[in-house]
């Protein structure tokens, strides 16, 4: 049961130690949760796959230092971002800037609904066109399809 | 009409191909730095050999130098070390060294038994300036143009083909430009 008890008390007290909020003190939560927003939304640019938030390089360190140098000096995102960016490259930030080079993967998602509703009312007004068009098999047809389907097949 | 719609398929695979085919080869790892075209950042460091001796961008002014990022931790830097200095002493380039993130003492003690390819060696232990010019992994080597300004980075170990290929055109460039 000591043992139990143990344990559990281990498990308790993991979250403690994991979290980052005591190496970078801030008054406010709201403060401390802008800057989490912040380090998610940065790329490491050695780890390339990781934001610099869950990165462990010694890179990922020095930006959340200066990410949370440049907040305590009151600094907004934006500032914040563009600091990074002019330093690393446009490659650290997860969200791209619209701009010129971006625009088309900006647009992507849009542009494949737009072309995904043309071809459902192509498809759509087509059917109807076909449905309203051909009534259906000419009598001749009619018999003929009879024929073969062997209705009189009971004749032979 | 309906013949062209059928060969919307092989356009769109054969534009997927072309710019698909554009990204192989290119390592992912290697960005091209923000800073090409930019001056050097504003810097105050102490020289590595002379601790009193205050040095800033000035270094860079009046020829085309290299800018070569290293440190003793880093083992990629001891493989391109004997490159660096064969640069220094049979193809007479200006190299100004940064020791970055290091410690003076074991910086010393390398270019004592290695050979010191840096005409100038500045000494950045808490990365400021390494952080400034965006370096992301040691080694790293800018070209420098003699009015300061970044021209091109190499990321990773310089050698005798990266030496050919990508830098000496820029030095090159740049020394002619002068």
């Amino acid at each position: 049961m000591r043992r139990v008890w143990l344990m559990l008390a281990v498990l308790a007290a993991t979250p403690l130690w994991a979290s980052t909020s005591d190496v970078y003190p801030f008054d406010s939560a709201a403060e401390q949760e802008r800057f989490n927003n912040l380090i998610t939304e940065l790329r490491c640019p050695k780890c390339q796959n990781q934001n610099i938030a869950d990165s462990n390089s010694p890179i990922s360190k020095d930006m959340r230092d200066e990410v949370y140098r440049m907040m305590q000096d009151g600094a907004t995102n934006e500032e914040v971002t563009n600091a990074l960016v002019s330093r690393f490259g446009e490659f650290v930030r997860y969200k791209p800037r619209l701009e010129q080079r971006t625009w088309l993967l900006w647009a992507t998602p849009v542009l494949a609904v737009l072309a995904g509703l043309l071809v459902v009312a192509g498809i759509v007004l087509r059917s109807r066109r076909a449905a309203a068009g051909s009534p259906g098999l000419s009598a001749e047809e009619k018999a003929r399809a009879e024929r073969i389907l062997g209705k009189d097949s009971g004749s032979h | 009409m309906r013949r062209v719609l059928l060969f919307i398929p092989v356009l769109l695979a054969v534009t997927l191909g072309i710019v698909l085919f554009a990204g192989i080869g290119k390592d992912p790892n290697k960005l091209e730095s923000a800073l090409i075209g930019k001056p050097v950042p504003e810097f105050v460091l102490a020289d590595l050999h002379n601790p009193e001796v205050q040095l800033g961008p000035e270094v860079f002014r009046g020829q085309v130098s290299l800018l070569n990022v290293w440190g003793t931790w880093c083992p990629a830097c001891r493989d391109e070390h004997g490159d660096l200095v064969w640069l220094a002493e049979q193809q007479g380039i200006r190299i100004v060294g940064l020791n970055y993130k290091d410690e003076r003492e074991l910086a010393l003690q390398w270019l004592d038994r290695l050979g010191d390819p840096y005409q100038v060696s500045l000494y950045d232990p808490r990365g400021e300036l390494g952080f400034d010019l965006g370096v992301y992994g040691a080694p790293e080597t800018y070209v420098i143009d003699p009015d300061g300004i970044v021209r091109y980075r190499h990321v990773g170990v310089v050698n005798e083909k990266v030496w050919r290929e990508d830098l000496e055109p820029v030095v090159r460039k740049f020394r002619e430009d002068s």
